[in-house]
């Protein structure tokens, strides 16, 4: 009799959900119109790569041998060169904004070139670290060839310490895309705000609206009450994540080096976390004002700037390191990146699956709790 | 054994909360009581009484702090689900899914409860005639009127037979002929199936049909017996004074209710004043007071005997009137009284969309009348209302406020009326001043003319000036309420439904000041869902689906209704009834 009346309960609670999910229209908005937004944005206008950057080449020395070292910068998809003869000239460009960068040619190049310890000066504009520091790997690189075919022409006559080339390789982004890095980040960010935006909301409303109070005096269990909220939203992030993974796939060519299987299996389990957390604040707070903007600030900000999406957490103070490692979104998303760029590597599957499942069993169950059918 | 045929066992009960100011209030405070099985019982009391807190802890839904609760023979403290399996309950506000429809409402309150298909369906169906919404069961219930959601909750309520029934006030806010339906279901259930229910309700005629009626007041129990028992309480001290006849009854009321050392209550009714004299009121001086208008002795009933118990435990400070002569000074207009109308109205319509909300519809206002508009809800009155303030425009027709056309002249017309809304539009964190000085500024009140009228309102509708507005209690705020409408001194006040959820002292007091306002010359327009509050007017109209179905004195509507025009209640029932046969026959012939 109990076992019956809990699957008629839980499909009635259920059905209900579903109902008012798909009859507000702004929930529909939230949950599928804004992921797509967002993984457009990121995937098209949130990019750390460099192109078509203006770099002004002062040539003191104009002999046929420094023009050809710094000829390889025409080559560069990365840079656009332009070419002036003072040094005074250069310096006016780069303060005006009208450059990104100087290298210079010093009247002494060939000279000591020939002698073998040639010296180019490059000048990066540092308002924007960023760009900078990825310029400076641009240029070298551009530089490398030229000089190296140089040295080769020279005959280098064997010294003391033999000719070192570093050739630098990155690994699991090759082409330092940054879309590669970020798309799995998306991710996230899609499962989070489900639950910042939506789930928090379901409780409160119940709340303020007194369906709760009528609902309590039925042979309802707070358990059906948490699972009946949680269905409808896990089928709109199931959505959601089919988006991101096609998107990924096909839009930004993302490669996905773990298993698939592995992929969607965590992304569930993050969702579970997302969406009970939402849940959870929403039955703590009884307030939907209150719940949106305590979900907002613990869960999608948070996912945000300090999971690792973006900025590297080895290098933030420790409290923050802390806060980061507390956080869910975190743990999946180290996991994820892993997984789309290195492939499966079991032990950390492993783990941060066993984090995240813990996280969904914890706040179900203070959900539950907080649900416990009293008004006071 | 003696136990099984009792549905609640009440001992010692306790709960308090905590109180604003820190300090802690016992809402129900050592009440004991034993309800029978397959009884009706009333739980009657003013604002503050505990009956929602009791109620809430026979649910399951608070737990008493000190005592002891058994309902249907069980602990609910320690077993709260086993009796919300059993039991049903409405609380006040039913929490009906606004999105849902009505239908989509019922199955999921049917499938909660686990009752079988076939026989929801006889069910529903009995149900939605009763209620008269077999039309509406696709229609979101967010869009049903007041009294259809209140039906709709009960309905959900009574998808299957409980043990026990608990309705809290269920009939707040609803207008008679909703109300009517409501305990029709209730009727139903109580003679098929020996339902046993608990009621809570302000209304004395719904506790009348109860077998056992409990009256608290303050968290406790003043008293209890069947609803005869309690009534010989009044016994011959109940009497029916005509009025004379080129006087308004509620002129004789004022002056009864103003000696409350001879008079407990006064009300008029039918055009004549009922009144309950005070056990030991010299009969001299009452003979003085009474000044030869003939009077009658009556039965006694429920509620004379529930007024007395009140004016009892109140005393003297409740009952407080303001004093006749300052209202009718404070409002010293220098409008002239010319005999004009002060609000014409003429074929006033208003749709939005497809939907007449209100039809063709005219009438005038006499300065110093008090005019009633009442009807269901969603006749239409609120936006007739909100017409008249200027605070919608209308569709067409012709409507003139204070002299000025609203359609030219919206704001100046404005500053001459007073608006009181349905929920007391207050500042809850502000203090009573705070809430007097900013409706003042509003209304563009400064400087010293501001301060005078502000601490003038604080004495006229006796407030504590620095008492934070949000924890005050119903009456408190209906008296704010009304001051802060009248801080500018309109000629016009319009009230919406002032009464809703307002204990009878305290109604009272408002209708003593309503009825010295209008003596001095301001126009009342005001809406009620309480029929013998339209006792007090000097016309009353009456709406269905937008169409004006009377016009006139009480008399005149009571006589319209014919041999059903006993009271206001049956009267108005019978108009309502025969607008909408009428209204049915036409589009049955269109």
């Amino acid at each position: 009799m109990s076992e019956s009346g809990f699957s008629t309960r839980l499909v009635a609670l259920t059905r209900k959900e579903t109902r008012q999910m798909l009859r507000d229209r702004s929930n529909l908005v939230v949950g599928l119109v804004l992921p797509v937004v967002l993984i457009l944005l990121f995937g098209y206008g949130l990019s750390f790569d460099v192109k078509d950057a203006r770099v002004t080449v002062v040539l003191e020395d104009s002999s046929p041998t420094a023009r050809n070292v710094v000829s390889g910068l025409q080559g560069s998809p990365y840079l656009a060169p332009s070419w002036v003869t003072s040094m005074a000239e250069a310096a006016r460009m780069i303060r005006a904004g009208q450059t990104d960068a100087i290298l210079r040619v010093p009247i002494d190049f060939s000279r000591r070139l020939a002698a073998g310890d040639a010296q180019l000066q490059l000048l990066l504009n540092g308002v924007d670290s960023n760009t900078a520091s990825t310029m400076e790997g641009y240029v070298a690189g551009a530089l490398a060839i030229p000089t190296q075919q140089l040295a080769d022409q020279a005959g280098n006559k064997p010294t003391a310490a033999p000719n070192i080339t570093i050739v630098q390789r990155t690994w699991f982004n090759e082409a330092g895309e940054s879309t590669w890095y970020l798309v799995p980040g998306l991710l996230v960010l899609v499962m989070t705000l489900i639950g910042a935006f939506l789930t928090s909301l379901l409780v409160a409303r119940e709340w303020e609206r007194g369906t709760l109070e009528s609902l309590f005096v039925t042979p309802v269990r707070p358990l059906e009450l948490v699972l009946a909220k949680l269905a409808p939203y896990v089928v709109i992030g199931g959505i959601d994540l089919i988006m991101c993974l096609l998107a990924a796939k096909y839009l930004f060519h993302v490669p996905m080096r773990g298993s698939l299987p592995v992929i969607i299996v965590s992304s569930l389990l993050y969702l579970m976390v997302s969406l009970s957390l939402g849940l959870f604040i929403s039955a703590a707070t009884r307030n939907q004002f209150a719940a949106s903007q305590m979900a907002l600030l613990t869960s999608f900000m948070p996912a945000m700037m300090l999971s690792g999406f973006v900025f590297d957490l080895r290098n933030v103070p420790v409290v923050i390191q802390i806060i980061s490692q507390v956080l869910p979104a975190t743990h999946f998303m180290g996991l994820i990146k892993t997984l789309f760029l290195a492939g499966n590597y079991w032990p950390d599957i492993l783990r941060d699956c066993a984090i995240l499942a813990l996280y969904a069993v914890v706040l179900i169950g203070l959900t539950r709790r907080s649900l416990r059918k009293k008004l006071d | 054994m003696s136990d099984q045929n009792l549905t609640v066992t009440v001992e010692n009960l306790r709960k308090t909360f905590q109180g604003p100011d820190g300090g802690e209030i016992a809402a129900v405070d050592g009440i004991s009581l034993s309800v029978q099985a397959g009884e009706l019982t009333a739980l009657v009391g003013p604002d503050g009484a505990g009956k929602t807190t009791l109620m809430r802890m026979l649910a399951g839904l608070l737990k008493p702090d000190a005592g002891s609760l058994r309902v249907l023979g069980i602990d609910v403290a320690a077993d709260p689900q086993s009796v919300q399996d059993r039991i049903s309950y409405m609380p006040q506000r039913f929490g009906l899914y606004e999105d849902l429809s009505v239908q989509e409402n019922l199955d999921l309150y049917a499938d909660l409860h686990g009752v079988p298909h076939d026989e929801r369906q006889e069910r529903f169906a009995r149900m939605l005639e009763v209620t008269d919404m077999a039309r509406f069961t696709d229609r979101p219930a967010g869009k049903l009127s007041g009294g259809m959601k209140q039906k709709l909750g009960l309905a959900c309520t009574l998808v299957r037979s409980p043990d026990l029934l608990l309705l809290d006030e269920p009939s707040v806010g609803v207008d008679p002929l909703s109300r009517r339906d409501l305990w029709k279901i209730v009727q139903q259930l109580i003679d098929d199936e020996k339902l046993s229910v608990i009621v809570s309700t302000a209304y004395m005629d719904e506790a009348e049909r109860c077998a056992q009626v409990f009256v608290m007041h303050k968290g406790k129990l003043l008293a209890d017996g069947a609803p005869d028992a309690l009534s010989k309480r009044a016994q011959g001290l109940t009497f029916t004074a005509a009025t004379p006849v080129d006087m308004p009854a509620r002129q004789l009321q004022a002056r009864l209710i103003d000696v409350p050392e001879l008079i407990i209550d006064a009300v008029p009714k039918g055009g004549n004043v009922r009144f309950i004299r005070q056990p030991e009121a010299e009969q001299a001086r009452l003979n003085d007071l009474l000044d030869g208008t003939s009077v009658e002795p009556r039965a006694e009933e429920l509620e004379d005997a529930f007024m007395m118990l009140l004016r009892e435990e109140e005393g003297e400070t409740e009952t407080k009137t303001t004093p006749k002569e300052e209202l009718e000074k404070s409002a010293a207009h220098t409008a002239k009284d010319d005999g004009k109308p002060v609000i014409v109205v003429r074929d006033l319509v208003r749709k939005f969309g497809d939907f007449t909300a209100v039809a063709a519809t005219s009438f005038d206002v006499a300065r110093g009348e008090i005019f009633g508009l009442l009807g269901p809800n969603g006749a239409g009155k609120t936006t007739t209302f909100r017409m008249l303030c200027g605070l919608l425009p209308a569709t067409s027709g012709h409507l003139e406020v204070a002299g000025l056309n609203l359609r030219s002249a919206r704001a100046a017309a404005r500053a001459r009326i007073g608006y009181v809304s349905q929920k007391f539009a207050l500042y809850g964190n502000l203090s009573v001043r705070e809430n007097l000085e900013f409706f003042g500024g509003a209304y563009g009140l400064s400087g010293k003319a501001l301060r005078n009228r502000i601490s003038a309102s604080i004495e006229q509708f006796s407030l504590d000036p620095a008492a934070q507005s949000g924890i005050l209690p119903a009456g408190y705020k209906q008296r704010l309420a009304m001051a802060t409408g009248l801080l500018h001194q309109p000629e016009i006040l319009f009230l919406d439904e002032p009464t809703s959820g307002i204990d009878p002292l305290a109604r009272r007091a408002f209708w003593r000041t309503i009825t010295s306002l209008a003596v001095s010359g301001v126009t009342i327009i005001i809406t009620t869902h309480f029929m013998e509050e339209a006792e007090y007017c000097d016309r009353i109209a009456i709406q269905d689906a937008g169409e004006m179905l009377a016009l006139g004195t009480p008399r005149e509507v009571r006589e319209q209704a014919g041999d059903a025009g006993a009271d206001m209640n049956s009267a108005f029932i019978a108009i309502v009834e025969q607008g909408r046969a009428a209204r049915e026959n036409k589009e049955k012939a269109a």
